[in-house]
């Protein structure tokens, strides 16, 4: 079996039982792997409306067909469940090591069902694989407990939760590898539910190759073309993703004050110019990846700890107005030590200083917590991230995120979100393409599942015009499914930064055999992005959901270069679900399904219109 | 003359500044103070005008920002 392992693990917590089922090859190609056959497994087996934290909701870690083979940027695995957060799919993406040496163990996924009765942790070495007692690291950070675990195991590595999940904090990420996370959706705290800490993984087995001498001459060519890419091998590597920070800021799309602004004067002061100045120890790569986007990063008191992407000094800075790059670098520490998604945990407490600044949370709401609400708070940030992570005073209700926050008050339309999960860094307002992702998202507010960014600001594959609609519905379509593509084969989206469909279509063919070609390998995105759809269509999540905070709508931006602008959802969706093949009430039509080879899911059709 | 502030990012600050207003003769384009900054233009891969990204014949009026990156991504 090239490519794939040949075996899925189903791990029972409440009966303590683990199966070993063979992987069905012919499944296992159609829907790539990864993100495809997770979401195919949980469509099989979990039933509609489940509640994310109960026996029935199913957790599944899975690897691609290219997770762990010798091809750049395959350090990749996916976490898929029902989320917490959003009632949607759960699909939650890291790097890393831990995927590769999973895979190592001679699986390609773990199924986790029921509910352990105590705190476990899986051990997997090869074929060895038991359910042990985790209660004397239940509690521990992850820096914590993966130092106990390695000093119990030689050689493994480590995927745990962190404090966050086990107090079901509705952001809580799972970690591997001390600072890489499967963040969003609240996934971290569906483990924790489960009471299952980690997953401790050591392996000695080779992704066995379909054309050895074909991956290693792809694998190279591929290498190259990203090592000679002025992003891939040149602007990420110099300076991490937060080199986004002044362009996203010079085009007027940096979110600040929680969406209220979209540019500010002091963005240079967390940039990746300034962070490569003055915080930068050394940078860090992934399994296999020339890349190397990862930044490791000293803190105030000299501690030296993973550094925040993009993202991150966003979500803790400009949002929060906070323009303190230690504090900022000292909440991302604790987020990944903690075990929370930084995006919404940063997000989350922009929300919580508009409220307050707004008059709906008072001193008296947070005084016996010693901290502020106020914009620019740098001590907040970083107190409230604790505090959220431990459930502790009014971090018990910044926790469950923006979208709950606001509603307890009465003004849902504070938390800049999407289907309850908090939006990343750039005002759609500006980018009009970028806003169709946020909207339609199967998972929720989310970036990188279609990043439009690419090609409105940043010229990839080619630069369209930001503020234009034009064709941005199919343009947007075609990411989307690209992205389920890599993420499905195991590869990590930076790799666009350089590569295209073909070399994606070379990489799976070399290491899996002559399968595909272009058009029926983006078919195969597509596949796994309708399924997704159909999941949460069958959760009753429907077009109503697929829409933008009535800021975005309505409200035209109030400074910077885009001043003026609203974003146009209105004219973008529909023909979004005409190119999707999909009706006017964003339900995929009979035709599209068969088309994709998706008819036995027809029946959930008639489910999804009442 | 016309008065136009240039920011630059990136690896363009080495050996340069990070942000400085310049004096040009009116029609001057942004191809022509690339080539003042000793900058190759086929290096510049996001040119901002008042944060618009656009052709380098375009031509800056007096108080307008000039914003020059070479390829940066991230996400």
């Amino acid at each position: 079996m090239s490519g794939y392992m040949g075996k899925i693990l189903r791990v029972n917590l409440t009966d303590r039982t683990v199966k070993v089922e063979p992987l069905d090859l012919k499944v296992a190609q159609k829907y790539l792997g990864s993100r495809g056959l997770g979401v195919k497994i949980m469509v099989d087996e979990v039933p509609a409306n489940v509640d994310p934290f109960s026996e029935e909701n199913k957790i599944i870690i899975a690897t691609g067909a290219l997770t762990g083979a010798p091809v750049p940027t395959s350090g990749r695995y996916m976490v898929i469940s029902k989320s917490p957060l959003t009632g949607t799919i759960a699909i939650a993406n890291s790097g890393g090591y831990w995927g590769p040496k999973f895979k190592a163990t001679g699986h390609d996924a773990i199924i986790f069902e029921g509910k352990a009765d105590k705190p476990v942790y899986l051990y997997i070495e090869d074929d060895k694989i038991e359910i042990r007692d985790a209660s004397h690291i239940w509690g521990k950070t992850v820096s914590e407990a993966t130092e106990i675990i390695k000093g119990d195991h030689e050689g493994v590595n480590v995927l745990s939760i962190g404090p966050a999940g086990e107090n079901l904090s509705l952001m809580a990420s799972i970690m591997n590898d001390l600072d890489r996370a499967a963040g969003r959706g609240g996934i971290g705290a569906v483990m924790g539910s489960k009471n299952l800490k980690a997953v401790v993984v050591r392996g000695s087995k080779k992704v066995s190759l379909f054309d050895e001498e074909r991956v290693k001459k792809v694998s190279s060519e591929k290498i190259r073309i990203l090592r000679e890419d002025p992003v891939a091998g040149g602007g990420l590597p110099s300076y991490g993703s937060a080199v986004l920070v002044n362009i996203i800021n010079e085009s007027g799309v940096l979110p600040v004050r929680n969406f209220q602004k979209s540019y500010t004067d002091n963005a240079d002061l967390i940039s990746g110019e300034t962070m490569t100045e003055k915080h930068l120890v050394k940078k860090q790569a992934c399994f296999r990846c020339p890349i190397a986007c990862g930044r490791v990063v000293k803190l105030a008191d000299g501690s030296v700890v993973g550094g925040p992407e993009y993202e991150t000094v966003w979500s803790y800075g400009a949002d929060c107005d906070v323009y303190d790059y230690d504090a900022i670098n000292e909440a991302n520490m604790l987020c990944n030590d903690y075990g929370l998604d930084t995006i919404s945990a940063g997000a989350t407490i922009a929300a919580a200083m508009e409220l307050y600044e707004k008059g709906y949370i008072k001193d008296e709401d947070i005084e016996k917590d010693g901290l502020s609400l106020n914009w620019g708070d740098a001590k907040a940030i970083v107190g409230w991230t604790k505090k959220m992570a431990l459930r502790e005073g009014f971090g018990d209700k910044l926790t469950d995120g923006s979208y709950r926050l606001a509603e307890s008050y009465g003004v849902p339309e504070l938390s800049m979100s999407v289907k309850k999960q908090e939006l990343p860094a750039y005002d759609p307002r500006g980018v009009q393409g970028h806003g169709i992702t946020y909207a339609v998202n199967n998972r929720g507010g989310c970036h990188i599942k279609g990043y439009m960014i690419s090609p409105e600001i940043l010229g990839y594959p080619e630069k369209l015009d930001r503020l234009s609609l034009e064709g941005k519905a199919a343009y947007a379509k075609v990411f989307h499914d690209l992205t389920a593509v890599i993420d499905s084969i195991g590869l990590c989206v930076f790799s666009t930064f350089g590569l295209g469909l073909p070399d994606y279509v070379d990489m799976y063919n070399a290491v899996c055999g002559d399968i595909y070609d272009d058009d029926s390998l983006l078919e195969a995105g597509e596949r796994v992005w309708n399924l997704e759809k159909l999941f949460n269509l069958r959760e009753g999540i429907d077009s109503s959901h697929d829409t933008l905070p009535k800021r975005l709508l309505e409200e035209p931006v109030v400074n910077g270069p885009t001043e003026g602008h609203i974003h146009h959802l209105d004219k973008l969706l529909p023909e979004y679900y005409e190119v999707r093949g999909w009706d006017e009430k964003g339900i995929p039509t009979e035709e599209t399904l068969e088309r994709l080879g998706l008819e036995e899911y027809k029946k959930y059709l008639g489910l999804a219109s009442k | 003359m016309i008065k136009v502030e240039v920011r630059l990012f990136a690896y363009f600050r080495e050996g340069r500044w990070k942000k400085k207003t310049l004096e040009f003769e009116e029609g001057t384009t942004l191809s022509d103070i690339v080539k003042y900054l000793n900058i190759d233009e086929e290096e510049v891969s996001i040119l901002l005008l008042n944060g618009i990204d656009g052709p380098a014949s375009r031509e800056p009026k007096d108080g307008d920002i000039v914003s020059l990156f070479p390829p940066v991504g991230g996400g």
